[in-house]
């Protein structure tokens, strides 16, 4: 078997192939769940009927894409820049950290919100900022300084609400108290779909998708991420864009952790309460969307079934919430084992 | 003085996990090929010898097979890593997370009935400590005094040459990549039935990413990977001796390794030690790219 | 004399071109054979063939009057044919004796085989340390270990493809001593150039390919350089100088006591300096690596000088690659594809690489997708740039091609300074011929142009004045009449003239 390069495969071609690596990745994740001992047919009905076949399972379905919409979207850019943020998940942490400080310190009552997201959206831009710097600086691989800096906001958070934060009326629990009310982001009636995240999560899709295509600023992107040689020859800062690329993609991550909290705990508290490892499935979504920011508004609620999905497993038939890591790392295997067969065509014998 | 010998034993305890992993992943990466799976395949190991240890539950496992079985998973693993990025010539650096998210779910589910279930059979921890210093000294020796350590070494710096003398690249990295994978299990194995003999999910708790890192720090090197892996070693143990002694929230000792790390990668970094990595380190090769 | 190595009518087809057209040749025994071509003639691919890389479709092999068939570059090796590379097949970072020792097992492989390769050496003049790191050798050096490699291996018929191209004068003399001397030992040798001169001087007998067929064969001493010329290009070519006197104007750029450090922080450029005026063509002669890269990159704003002045129009420039390219310093950069484009992006896109950000190709920060396809349209035309379409990715495009987008967008009006790196490297006679004109066209409107070049004849033909580099220092600039190749081949190695 050979591979014989396609230079310019069509669209059509690349969908296919990635449909069908998703499909190969349900198939061998299947044998996970038969290994587990579940029915990997019961596993899926279950997972399918209760999410996209059920309106309490839409709404859990759409309250997991929001931090995925957002956080894919940074990442496809970062991805273009070849800038390898994995670390989105400390990200969501530092700005649900960031955005804290406002209700529990700086009570601003009607402008909360906004602050808040604002707030979140620093946090999480400084915390990915910290490893491009560290690549640029030290040449220190960022996958590895992003998954680094995932443990640090970790603890710090378990620091906060176990120690200076905890809340004074939380008895044993290691939170903090309770936002007041004016911090508390509006949800669609009788579901955890905070709208306003999900308005802004396909404005920053869209407006990243005209940014790549149509700004000055996105062909300077470009052009460090397909050719840094070229990007230095001809006196583009590769510094500042990944700088500005930093902070968009550690940006939007910490803005979906703001919003978490403000929508849906209403406090800082545990950090696997915060996310459900939001940030290593959005590095599947980015993947899916194949450099195209606005593609997210596809992939992220693809993504958003497999993680509704997790909890309804979790749930019903009282499975690991570990099941997760297994669809992702399979799903990513899948994904990136795909690529070839879409720049080749494969031609068999010498 | 019993004191400072108790220090060094703990040490080398925590330090043998990390030298064992880190000569895997020397080896694999000294062929060019990375793999950011240790820290899957190191938990996959793992939960393999503590479920061949277990047995029946009476502690009738055999420890030596429960190390062949970590050995054999953890190589298996990696054979995923190796037809992905060597035959399919895919990101090598999103394959190996890839591989650590897929090992961590993989054992975490499959664990499930292990969680919190004692160990009679305990192993002794020295002879996993004395047998990886005994290897990171033969590796050296391979590495740099064998044809077949020269082969290793050519294949990662210069693949084309290789190939042109009729050498199979691809099967000579296959091997180091299993060979990493074999070497991530019996870290993993070290864990679970000799240092804190039991099971929890996540119980690496990031050591696979700090063998990694390692392997960077000591620039390659199997000799001063075992130096490398025992300063770390007393890093980790200075975290818990000095743990709620000096008023410092545990949560700082917690971060500590990650931390470590990140320096650890700068100061390699503002040393120009990524220089040493060898040249074809990542790059998947392609006959006829002359 | 017998045949040693004979080759009868092999076809070589890759989709789209026949790369190899039913050609056969003969190679005896002790002779040293020319393969003649211009750049795509099928040269390579014969090479090929005959090193086990690929398979022929149609012909014969035979070695010694027998068939074979060459599986891999090792069997070929068993078989007794030695390919010496153009661009060696090297682990760099190890020694001599480590690479030569690559594929054998058991213990120490490279303290075994260090006493083989003194006594070749010795045998052929091929000195080389064997301890020596290969990092640390010369072109020439590197090329000796790829001879060596050959003979260790058994080779009787060895192919040297371009073999001269990195070499000094000097340096190719002396290899050309050694393929005496293995011509004497009754090695035969298999020539591949594109030097005239060099194939008149070394070979016994010429063969010469032109679009995948032999259009000639004939012995060495009946054969003129006009008359290969002209079966290698197929038409009459004019060897004559290029370069027609032009007006002189003011002094452009004035460089004095420049030093820069190289990427590792060595010295690689010492108290450079010389003056170049408008309309000149100044040509830099050295081996690569001797500060070429960093004397241009400093000149293009990549590179800080670490001191030392440098005036255009008798002022002092940011060191910004963009604004220095608004001044007016144009820079074809040697890697055409690592640095000269982005491949993945159109080609309308290059070509928009160094003025995307300015009107009409955008205003506001906002792209002017039009604009661009107008600008890429208008610069296709002009510089007759072979693509399907704006929109094709560069890397689909051939190096000429490639260089040509290059040049449409690096030469625009406002172009007064042209710093040229190799040029013309690896690109047919008909294209070099296209850039050597743009660029001379562009002296008689007052531009000036600093020409780097490996190649002797190209300098030559082009330069007003010539300088070489050699560790950093510059020796000249000397007007070209009054030096000769002779002269810049020492000058080259660091010999007093």
């Amino acid at each position: 078997m050979r591979f014989i390069a396609d230079p310019n495969p069509s669209r059509y071609k690349t969908a296919w192939v990635s449909l069908s690596a998703i499909l190969l990745a349900a198939v061998l994740t299947g044998f996970v769940f038969a290994a587990y001992g579940s029915n990997p047919l019961e596993v899926y009905r279950t997972m399918i009927t209760g999410t996209i076949f059920d309106s309490r399972g839409l709404a859990d379905v759409a309250r997991r894409t929001i931090p995925l919409l957002l956080i894919g979207v940074g990442l496809t850019l970062a991805f273009r820049a070849q800038f390898f943020n994995i670390g989105a998940e400390g990200q969501i942490l530092l700005g649900a950290v960031f955005a804290a400080i406002v209700p529990l310190f700086f009570p601003l009552g009607v402008f909360s919100i906004p602050i808040m997201l604002i707030m979140g959206a620093l946090g999480g831009g400084l915390w990915a900022l910290l490893a491009a710097w560290l690549r640029q600086r030290f040449s220190v691989n960022e996958i590895l300084s992003t998954l680094m800096l995932n443990y640090g906001a970790l603890y710090l958070v378990i620091y906060l609400i176990n120690g200076p934060w905890k809340g004074k009326n939380v008895r044993g629990f290691i939170y903090t108290d309770e936002f007041p009310p004016f911090a508390e982001m509006p949800l669609i009636g009788g579901t955890l779909v905070h709208y306003p995240t999900l308005i802004l999560g396909i404005i920053a899709a869209l407006g990243l998708q005209w940014l790549l295509v149509k700004s000055t600023l996105g062909f300077e992107l470009r052009v460090v991420g397909e050719n840094a040689g070229a990007a230095r020859y001809v006196g583009i800062s590769s510094g500042k864009i990944v700088t500005i690329m930093a902070l968009i993609t550690g940006g939007l991550a910490g803005l979906a952790g703001a919003a978490e909290v403000s929508a849906i705990h209403h406090r800082l508290l545990e950090p696997s309460q915060i996310s459900l490892g939001y940030g290593f499935t959005a590095i599947i979504v980015a993947w899916l969307a194949r450099g195209n920011p606005a593609l997210v508004l596809v992939t992220a609620p693809f993504m958003g079934i497999t993680l509704a999905g997790g909890d309804l497993l979790k749930i019903v038939l009282n499975m690991p919430f570990r099941i997760v890591d297994v669809f992702s790392g399979v799903m990513l295997l899948c994904l990136i084992a795909s690529e070839i067969f879409i720049k080749n065509r494969i031609k068999w014998g010498r | 003085m019993e004191e400072i010998l108790g220090a060094i034993l703990r040490a080398l305890s925590f330090g043998t996990p990390l030298l064992l992993a880190s000569l895997g992943a020397i080896i694999n990466e000294r062929s060019g090929v990375v793999n950011l799976g240790v820290e899957g395949m190191m938990i996959l190991g793992a939960l393999t010898a503590f479920a061949v240890a277990y047995g029946d539950g009476t502690g009738n496992g055999n420890l030596y097979l429960a190390v062949l079985a970590a050995m054999a998973v953890g190589a298996l693993a990696s054979m995923i890593h190796a037809f992905v990025t060597i035959t399919l010539r895919a990101n090598q650096f999103v394959s190996g997370l890839a591989l650590t998210m897929l090992g961590l779910g993989v054992a975490g589910l499959l664990g499930k009935r292990f969680e919190g279930v004692p160990l009679f059979n305990q192993a002794p921890e020295l002879p996993f400590t004395i047998a990886a210093v005994l290897l990171a000294l033969l590796l050296a020796f391979v590495l740099s005094a064998t044809g077949f350590g020269l082969t290793l070494r050519s294949v990662g710096e210069n693949p084309a040459a290789a190939d042109v003398l009729g050498l199979n690249v691809n099967l000579i990295r296959y091997g180091a990549v299993a060979f990493g994978g074999a070497m991530a299990g019996v870290a993993g194995a070290f864990l679970s039935i000799a240092s804190r003999p039991s099971w929890t999910d996540g119980m690496t708790v990031g050591l696979g990413w700090v063998a990694v890192a390692l392997v960077i720090f000591v620039g390659w090197s199997p000799l001063r990977a075992i130096a490398g892996s025992f300063f770390f070693g007393l890093l980790y143990y200075l975290q818990f001796a000095l743990q709620g002694k000096i008023g410092i929230p545990s949560e700082v000792f917690a971060a500590m390794p990650y931390i470590l790390v990140i320096v650890v990668l700068a100061l390699a970094g503002a040393r120009g030690q990524q220089g040493a990595a060898p040249e074809a380190l990542g790059k998947p090769f392609t006959r006829g790219e002359r | 004399m017998s045949n040693f190595l004979e080759l009868r009518n092999i076809t070589k087809r890759f989709p789209g071109v026949v790369a190899n057209d039913a050609v056969s040749l003969e190679v005896k025994a002790g002779e040293v054979l020319a393969l003649l071509g211009e750049n795509g003639a099928g040269k390579s691919t014969l090479i090929s063939i005959l090193y086990g890389l690929y398979r022929p479709e149609e012909g014969q092999i035979l070695l010694e009057g027998k068939p074979v068939q060459i599986a891999s570059p090792r069997h070929a090796l068993q078989l007794g044919i030695g390919l010496v590379p153009q661009h060696p097949l090297l682990v760099s970072r190890h020694t001599v004796a480590e690479n030569l020792a690559l594929g054998s097992s058991g213990l120490f492989p490279a303290g075994r085989i260090a006493p083989k390769i003194e006594q070749l050496a010795a045998q052929y003049g091929l000195t080389v340390d064997p301890k020596a790191k290969i990092s640390q050798l010369s072109p020439g050096e590197k090329q000796r270990v790829e001879i060596l490699r050959s003979l260790l291996g058994g080779a009787r018929v060895l192919i040297l493809d371009e073999p001269t191209s990195v070499l000094t004068p000097q340096e190719a003399e002396s290899l050309f001593a050694v393929m005496r001397n293995l011509r004497e030992a009754g090695k035969s040798l298999i020539f591949i150039s594109h030097k005239l001169e060099e194939v008149l001087s070394i070979t016994d007998r010429i063969v010469v390919l032109r679009r995948g067929k032999v259009v000639g064969g004939l012995a060495t001493k009946d054969a003129t350089k006009q008359k290969l010329a002209e079966l290698m290009v197929g038409r009459n070519v004019d060897f004559s100088r290029k370069r027609q006197p032009v007006q002189i104007g003011a002094p452009i750029l004035e460089v004095s006591n420049l030093s820069a450090k190289n990427s590792r922080g060595l010295e690689a450029l010492k108290n450079v300096s010389f003056t170049l005026a408008q309309g000149q063509v100044l040509g830099v002669a050295g081996v690569a690596g001797n500060g070429q890269s960093e004397l241009i990159e400093v000149l293009a704003g990549l590179h800080p000088p670490s001191s030392g002045q440098v005036k255009f129009e008798g002022t002092d420039l940011e060191p910004n690659p963009a604004k220095r390219f608004e001044a007016g310093i144009a820079h074809i950069p040697e890697d055409r594809i690592h640095m000269g484009t982005v491949p993945t992006m159109t080609v309308a896109e290059n070509l928009s690489l160094r003025q995307y950000s300015q009107a009409p190709l955008s205003n506001n920060g906002i792209r002017d997708l039009i604009a661009l396809e107008t600008n890429a349209k208008e610069k296709i035309l002009e510089y007759t740039i072979a693509t399907p379409s704006s929109q094709t990715p560069s890397r689909l495009l051939s190096g000429g091609n490639i260089q040509k987008v290059i040049l449409a967008r690096e030469l625009g009006a406002n172009a007064k300074l042209i710093l040229a790196v190799h040029p013309t490297y690896g690109l047919d006679i008909g294209a070099t011929d296209q850039v050597h004109s743009v660029l001379l066209e562009r002296t008689k409107s007052g531009a000036a142009v600093l020409l780097v070049s490996e190649d002797l004849e190209e300098l030559l033909s082009l330069s007003d004045q010539i300088a070489i580099l050699y560790h950093g220092q510059l020796k000249g600039p000397f007007p070209v009449t009054e030096i000769t190749r002779e002269q810049i081949g020492l000058y080259m190695t660091g010999g007093a003239v």
